[in-house]
């Protein structure tokens, strides 16, 4: 039980802008839904089992045009693409994390994997319990706001216009956390270069498979010089005690 | 809704597969019994940067560059939240500071 406790103590802080920013943008999907006809169930229960937020509002547009469950399930496959490349991030993440497992896999949407890839939990919480809460509370924001948005439809104005910047900034504060961390910089580059170039030339709705692609060719053609330096960085950590008991632990 | 119930149940289960399969795919193929090819622990080890780099650009992708304001305001924001990063290493703050000024800022120009 302390063990549970602890791990949600240590969790809860990563996730309060997440529930800033999932409260706003639930509330904004469960109303475009109220508004497209559909009683508050459906953004209640499509936030609990897709729980991807982009493809929830795509969703919405497949349910309001002829039956093609075909059609469904590649255009969902296209949309969540960018899933495979977390997975491959949190193979050895979630390795041994049992019984919950199954959950942190389901549960990883974009948010907390972003959390999840770049934050250990602190010495002496459970890995396992930490990615578990982390993952649960940023589903129930979600399927919270989504359920209000739902329920109370039209009802309130949108003064709170842009607090869905918060998804931004955590993104950009990952970005820096992470550059700060690393002396190998070149990983980071590839992801933020390609994907704008991809951007300019593919437009907005169409970018992201380009992007990967891209990213993957890079890091693969780069991969001898790239594990160089990891491997230099490796060195340089091993001599610092306390960073690699840290190490240890989370592994 | 122009389908039937039955229908668009069924559509919202073939969305939860599609996700769940780009979800589960990598665990499946490689499972924790087994070793990992040496490749995809490679990118296992790098991905996770690049792939924060691509969220921050999805993140601006509806962003108009020919038409007013430009994007300032997502720029200053992010400039913000990053200065204020630099300076205070509080993550909370950074992205409560760069929010609000972004807020003020799309509040101003519309």
């Amino acid at each position: 039980m302390t063990e549970k406790r602890k791990a949600f103590k240590a969790a809860f802080p990563h996730t309060i802008p997440i529930f800033a920013g999932f409260l706003f943008l639930g509330i904004a999907y469960g109303i475009f839904m109220q508004s497209k006809g559909f009683s508050f169930l459906w953004p209640m229960l499509m936030s609990m089992t897709i729980f991807a937020g982009s493809m929830e509002f795509v969703t919405v547009s497949l349910l309001a045009s002829a039956f093609n469950p075909i059609y469904a399930y590649f255009l969902t496959l296209m949309v969540n693409a960018r899933h495979l490349f977390y997975g491959i991030s949190m193979l050895d993440v979630f390795r041994g994390t049992g019984k919950k497992k199954p959950y942190l896999i389901f549960g990883m949407c974009d948010e907390s994997f972003s959390i999840l890839c770049s934050t250990k939990p602190p010495q002496g919480v459970d890995k396992g319990w930490f990615c578990f809460f982390v993952t649960l509370l940023n589903q129930c924001y979600w399927v919270l706001g989504a359920t209000i948005g739902g329920l109370v439809g039209g009802l309130i104005p949108f003064e709170l216009k842009g607090i869905d910047f918060v998804m931004t900034a955590l993104f950009v504060v990952i970005f820096l956390e992470q550059w700060l961390s690393q002396k190998n910089h070149w990983p980071a580059l590839i992801g933020l270069g390609v994907s704008a170039l991809c951007l300019v030339i593919f437009r907005a709705d169409q970018f992201i498979l380009p992007a990967m692609a891209g990213i993957l060719i890079l890091l693969t053609l780069f991969r001898r010089p790239m594990e160089r330096r990891t491997m230099d960085e490796a060195e340089v950590q091993s001599t610092d005690e306390s960073e690699k008991e840290e190490a240890d632990q989370w592994k | 809704m122009e389908m039937t119930l039955i229908q668009g149940i069924i559509t919202v289960a073939v969305v939860v597969l599609g996700t769940m399969t780009t979800r589960f795919l990598p665990f499946l193929v490689f499972p924790e019994g087994k070793k990992t090819p040496d490749y995809i622990r490679y990118l296992g080890t790098v991905l996770p940067f690049a792939v924060i780099g691509l969220l921050v650009i999805y993140c601006l992708k509806d962003i108009s560059f020919s038409s007013f304001p430009f994007g300032l305001p997502e720029f200053l924001g992010i400039l913000a939240t990053a200065l204020l990063h630099l300076w205070k290493k509080n993550m909370l703050l950074s992205i409560a500071g760069g929010t609000v000024l972004y807020m003020v800022l799309i509040w101003v120009v519309t």
